[in-house]
């Protein structure tokens, strides 16, 4: 188990730097040139070929693109990430700060559209065929076809421009001072965010479940089950959840990834300052420090998911872990 | 069956070239017809610069199809090619290929999108390749999984003994099976490569502002929303969806087809 973990871990570990070297070097071959998003273009105009290449040096622009790689993740790890072009602030002030406020937001509705997810597909796939089937999974479909930001903008629409329930935007009230900010002005401004989240991240759990949970009723110990007289309701609690459990941890895990995604829509849609609209920003801006890192961080969200589903699937299930023993 | 899929790529077909006919009229401006909203004259209403939404609208789904169709394409000839390499070529071919997918699956795919489109310039061909280049991971590890399958069965391991070249398997046994799964998966990955052209435009990292697209429209719509001009993001993203759920019901249509005629 403890080998099994190691390799995964280091595994995990040569993904993420393997993605913050594509990203760097992405970057590299794209046509922002740094210099000129630094100084701004006017300013790189007016100065002479000595000035610009006294720049150049200092900042390392000519230099050969893996050593300048090299201490850039070196000075990343130690906790210097650089200085963000737009914010001119540390980039890692400007990451921990948005973090703390995504953070919440995506870990409620990760657990809210799991938790929902799985209950509404195996409601789904014990009654199939009937209207309550057909009509979850129809709004399962509709929603896997509607895209996160314009489902975003119609619930801005209804709760706060026609109802006025909710704010239009931000994370804490407008006008108000920092220390004045409660709690509650916090999660005012949070649950429309949201709620389109995790209404987002539901369907392809749903469908998912329903599939599955299809599968296994189809099997045949649950035809053993029923033959030996038990009733739906003790096959499905007995039988049904314990195997459908494992392939929905599965895709919980896999599914940060796509709340992550969304996040970036939706909090562009509420103007909500966090980790998702701070990359749209950076990109926009050509604020490669602050894009980087938001790479490596969201890299690191997703394949430390996928490294404790793995490890939750072996401990549930030590048929896996013999497995691999063997091989 | 048939007549459904029949059907619904004549639908598809009409918005594209509806879309085509409408270049001209999606960009007049007349300023002294500006936020009406919908009536029988503009189904859709007009916006701020009295521009005719319906037409913006119907031109900006083509782009979007003509977008997703060609990425998905692309994504596909990747996928099948990979895939196959992967299950056909030798073991560090396959592990690097292998390695190659989980690398593509380690970030959100709108951050990858962010991410190549800056690389490859924000513009129609940046948003194809930066689609093109992001949805091939999962239809590729179906094909070598699949592949990997086929070639440990017992029919294609008779065939082998009995002496008949790689080349005869591949083309009698393999892409007959294989093939099937390319379509539908191709066509699955149609509403995929639709929204998400539509989100990196809405971020503002896709086609230009001076093309009507979806993305666009809804972006711009952002800034009218709270002066309740609600037909403004209400219509263009109706249509998206209908377009992406005809793409769907195809996909799942195709499924069944062949689901029915192969007996599983």
């Amino acid at each position: 188990m403890i080998k099994y973990m190691l390799k995964s871990g280091i595994r995990m570990i040569l993904l993420i730097i393997a993605i913050s070297i594509a990203a760097f070097f992405i970057m590299e071959i794209s046509p922002i040139d740094p210099l000129q998003t630094n100084i701004g273009q006017t300013a790189l105009g007016i100065m002479s070929q000595e000035q610009i290449e006294k720049l150049q040096n200092y900042w390392g622009t000519n230099e050969n693109a893996v050593k300048r790689y090299i201490e850039w993740i070196t000075d990343f790890i130690s906790g210097d990430m650089g200085i963000s072009l737009l914010y001119r602030q540390p980039v890692y002030h400007v990451i921990t700060q948005r973090l703390t406020n995504s953070i919440w937001i995506l870990c409620i509705a990760w657990l809210l559209s799991g938790i929902f997810g799985v209950a509404l597909g195996i409601i789904s796939a014990t009654k199939e065929g009937s209207i309550l089937d057909k009509v979850i999974k129809g709004i399962a479909i509709l929603f896997s076809s509607t895209p996160v930001f314009w489902f975003a903008l119609i619930v801005l629409m209804i709760f706060s421009v026609w109802l006025k329930w909710f704010p239009i935007g931000f994370s804490i009230p407008i006008g108000v001072m920092t220390e004045d900010v409660t709690l509650l002005n916090k999660i005012h401004h949070g649950i429309l965010p949201t709620f389109v989240l995790s209404i987002v991240g539901m369907p392809n759990i749903i469908l998912h479940t329903r599939e599955k949970m299809n599968d296994i009723l189809k099997s045949d110990y649950i035809l053993f089950a029923k033959a030996l007289g038990k009733t739906k309701k003790q096959i499905i609690l007995q039988h049904g959840i314990r195997n459908v459990l494992l392939p929905a941890i599965t895709l919980q895990f896999a599914s940060i990834s796509e709340i992550v995604s969304g996040s970036i829509l939706a909090e562009q849609v509420f103007s909500y300052p966090g980790l998702g609209q701070i990359a749209v920003t950076a990109g926009l801006g050509g604020d490669m420090p602050l894009l980087l890192a938001v790479v490596v961080i969201c890299s690191c969200f997703v394949c430390g998911g996928n490294f404790l589903a793995d490890m939750i699937y072996h401990i549930i299930d030590p048929r896996i872990q013999l497995k691999g023993k063997n091989t | 069956m048939k007549k459904r899929i029949i059907w619904i790529i004549f639908v598809l077909c009409a918005f594209v070239i509806a879309g085509y006919f409408c270049k001209e009229y999606a960009l007049v401006t007349d300023f002294t017809n500006k936020n009406i909203s919908p009536c029988i004259r503009y189904p859709f209403g007009t916006d701020w610069m009295g521009r005719n939404l319906f037409f913006r609208t119907l031109r900006g789904i083509s782009i979007s199809i003509l977008i997703g169709v060609t990425s998905a394409s692309i994504s596909t000839m990747i996928a099948i090619l990979f895939g196959t390499v992967s299950a056909f070529g030798n073991k560090e071919i396959d592990t690097i290929i292998v390695w190659l997918i989980d690398f593509m699956m380690g970030l959100p795919h709108i951050l990858l999108l962010i991410v190549v489109s800056i690389a490859a310039g924000r513009d129609i061909k940046g948003v194809i390749l930066s689609i093109s280049l992001t949805h091939w991971t999962s239809l590729a590890r179906l094909i070598r999984s699949e592949l990997l399958q086929l070639k440990a069965s017992t029919y294609i391991q008779v065939a082998e003994k009995l002496g008949k070249s790689k080349f005869y398997l591949f083309q009698k046994h393999m892409i007959p099976h294989i093939l099937p799964q390319c379509i539908t998966g191709w066509i699955l990955l149609f509403p995929h490569t639709i929204l998400h052209e539509s989100s990196i435009t809405f971020l503002g990292f896709g086609l230009k502002s001076n093309q009507p697209a979806i993305g666009i429209l809804l972006s711009e719509s952002m800034q009218y929303i709270v002066t309740g001009r609600w037909w403004l993001a209400v219509f263009p993203g109706c249509v998206l969806v209908f377009v992406v759920l005809l793409f769907y019901d195809i996909g799942k249509c195709f499924q069944k087809y062949y689901e029915q005629k192969s007996g599983v």
